[in-house]
């Protein structure tokens, strides 16, 4: 199931003009606050009306602005996971995640829903009412409650956001599980480059209401030009196995070749791995580094550099292990003479590759 | 109820009937009204606040006069009403009418300010689950309001059962038929003696509207302690 999105609107001065598809996986809307994310979903689920758009799910026209057609939010059949969960605070748990069984049209089936709440793991709140639940579990009910809806799609507006960092690692894996295990197309807005570098199959960097770059996660997060949460967001996220489990508390990966060393990553061997390798945490060398104390070094070549209008330079280098970000002042850029085609060799501090920057590897269709 | 005189019992009586007729038929109307206010934007909207709130801002006098000339069988719409047997003129339909009306905008205001304090977002989650309008208003904006919809009730049935000017103007003061707790004061305190009827229905009056009012503190209470509890 594919959704197609293509619409415009102008509020005052600031102008939303995006058109994109979002294949199945997680698709991810991502961009600072304020580039239009938020409106973008709000279209999609029928709950805001653009002043021109068409948008498609499967064979399904949700809206077509010229042909004056437009299906309410009700019969969309989308799931929306909203940024502060919205649960019905007058419901028990349980009534909000029967509370979609109430109007959809095949009343039958409970296996599905014991099978969510166990994975969620929320059995144990089910006559609870959602003032008397912690942040991280009304997200997860609201999952399970968008979910047991049976939707085609589901939205997630910036889910994580109004949780402190303990409770989005609680999370994030139950989106993993959506992704990877009930195959959910997923269109997730987020602002945070360490959501999008976990979760995303396919990025659309949206950069004041027009979209930046589109495309598999993996290449937009290692070009240069887009860095829709900013320079110093910046980073390249690499594909990696574990492939040894040292016993000095290392863990070695093996992407593309390359080996990478970590501070121990859960995991036998063969497990796949996506790695955040944050722009400001590589430095470059022209030649190849001896006596120095990081792990991780990777030869490679510069691709592009871009150049902002602060003392900063992004350099994109391709290296056996992927795409790489690097984020290096200018004047360091002039002195190593950085250019399109130049060798160098990334320096990659093991401690800079932060834990909550290692994730389950998405299947790569 | 020796403790009553057949003529204070029957005020008493009459009263209560009133007003509870009067709070339960223009209840559903009032939800209604105080929904388009709070929810809909339309044109006349102002119009339609202004017709609300016009009962408090008119003379009660003036009201009931308004109604008398409306309804009275000898008016057309009087008329026409009294060929289907609907009389209000003169009896105590029109007392629960008079009163029904005055106490309108205390309940439709009390009901539209809960209303407004329900967040719109619960709503539109409702509808990406698959509910109808009908639906969400059903299941997410009543229960949510339902504090304040106790309230504009509550309101709504204390000042129909002190409700005066309107009623006597419109349906005068007939004992056993139209005379309410209030007009029944009224009266008694015109005759020579009748003080003491007078304070006993005063008293009445007070233990009523306090009653009710007691009443719907511990039910609003008890619906919020639902809504933020266990």
């Amino acid at each position: 199931m594919t959704l197609t999105v293509s619409l415009a609107h102008r509020f005052g001065d600031f102008a939303l003009d995006v058109a994109f598809e979002a294949p199945p996986g997680i698709t991810v809307l991502f961009g600072r606050s304020g580039s239009g994310k938020s409106t973008v979903v709000n279209a999609v689920a029928g709950l805001f009306t653009p002043q021109r758009g068409h948008i498609t799910l499967g064979d399904r026209v949700l809206l077509d602005t010229e042909a004056r057609r437009t299906v309410p939010p009700h019969r969309r059949r989308l799931g929306v996971v909203f940024q502060e969960g919205r649960l019905f605070p007058h419901l028990t748990v349980r009534q909000n995640l029967r509370y979609a069984r109430w109007f959809s049209r095949d009343p039958a089936e409970s296996d599905d829903g014991q099978r969510v709440i166990e994975m969620l793991g929320i059995g144990h709140l089910l006559d609870r009412r959602p003032a008397r639940l912690s942040g991280g579990e009304k997200q997860r009910v609201a999952i399970g409650r968008s979910l047991l809806a049976r939707p085609e799609l589901i939205l997630a507006d910036e889910p994580l956001s109004s949780l402190d960092e303990a409770r989005k690692a609680e999370i994030l894996p139950y989106f993993e599980w959506l992704r990877d295990d009930v195959k959910v197309p997923i269109l997730y807005v987020s602002h945070s480059a360490v959501e999008v570098a976990r979760l995303a199959t396919t990025v659309i960097a949206l950069q004041d209401g027009r979209i930046a770059r589109q495309g598999p996660a993996l290449e937009v997060l290692g070009d240069p030009m887009v860095t829709p949460a900013g320079v110093r967001a910046a980073g390249a996220v690499l594909e990696a196995v574990i492939a040894v489990q040292h016993g000095d508390g290392l863990t070695e990966l093996d992407a593309g070749g390359a080996r990478l060393f970590l501070p121990k990553v859960p995991g036998g061997a063969g497990t796949r791995l996506r790695v955040r390798i944050p722009a400001q945490d590589v430095l470059l060398s022209r030649g190849a580094p001896e006596g120095l104390s990081a792990l991780n070094v990777l030869p490679g070549t510069v691709e592009q550099l871009r150049q902002g209008t602060g003392p900063g330079v992004i350099v994109s280098l391709r290296t056996q292990a992927g795409q790489l970000l690097a984020r290096v002042t200018r004047r360091s850029a002039e002195r190593l003479e950085l250019a399109p085609g130049a060798e160098v060799h990334a320096v990659v501090k093991t401690i800079a590759i932060a834990r909550e920057d290692v994730s389950q590897g998405a299947p790569v269709e | 109820m020796d403790w009553l005189s057949p003529e204070e019992w029957s005020a008493v009586h009459l009263s209560l009937r009133v007003a509870i007729w009067a709070t339960l038929v223009s209840l559903p109307l009032g939800i209604f009204v105080a929904y388009a206010l709070a929810r809909w934007r339309f044109p006349g909207r102002q119009v339609l606040n202004g017709l609300v709130h016009l009962p408090l801002i008119l003379p009660p006098v003036v009201t009931g006069y308004l109604l008398l000339v409306t309804l009275s069988p000898t008016a057309p719409l009087g008329g026409f009403l009294a060929r289907f047997g609907i009389v209000f003129a003169f009896h105590w339909t029109g007392a629960a009418l008079a009163a029904g009306i005055m106490a309108f905008p205390l309940m439709v205001r009390a009901i539209r300010l809960s209303m407004e304090a329900v967040d719109p977002g619960l709503e539109q989650a409702g509808a990406t689950l698959g509910a109808a309008p009908i639906w969400v208003f059903l299941t997410v904006t009543l229960p949510l309001s339902l504090p304040g919809i106790l309230t504009g009730a509550i309101l709504a049935f204390a000042k129909a059962m002190g409700e005066f000017g309107a009623t006597i103007t419109f349906v005068s003061n007939i004992p056993g038929q139209t005379r309410t707790l209030p007009s029944a004061i009224y009266a008694f305190l015109q005759v020579p003696g009748g003080e003491g009827s007078a304070l006993l229905l005063v008293v009445i009056s007070i233990v009523l509207a306090m009653g009710a009012l007691l009443m719907s503190e511990l039910l609003a209470r008890r619906l919020q302690a639902r809504m933020t509890g266990a």
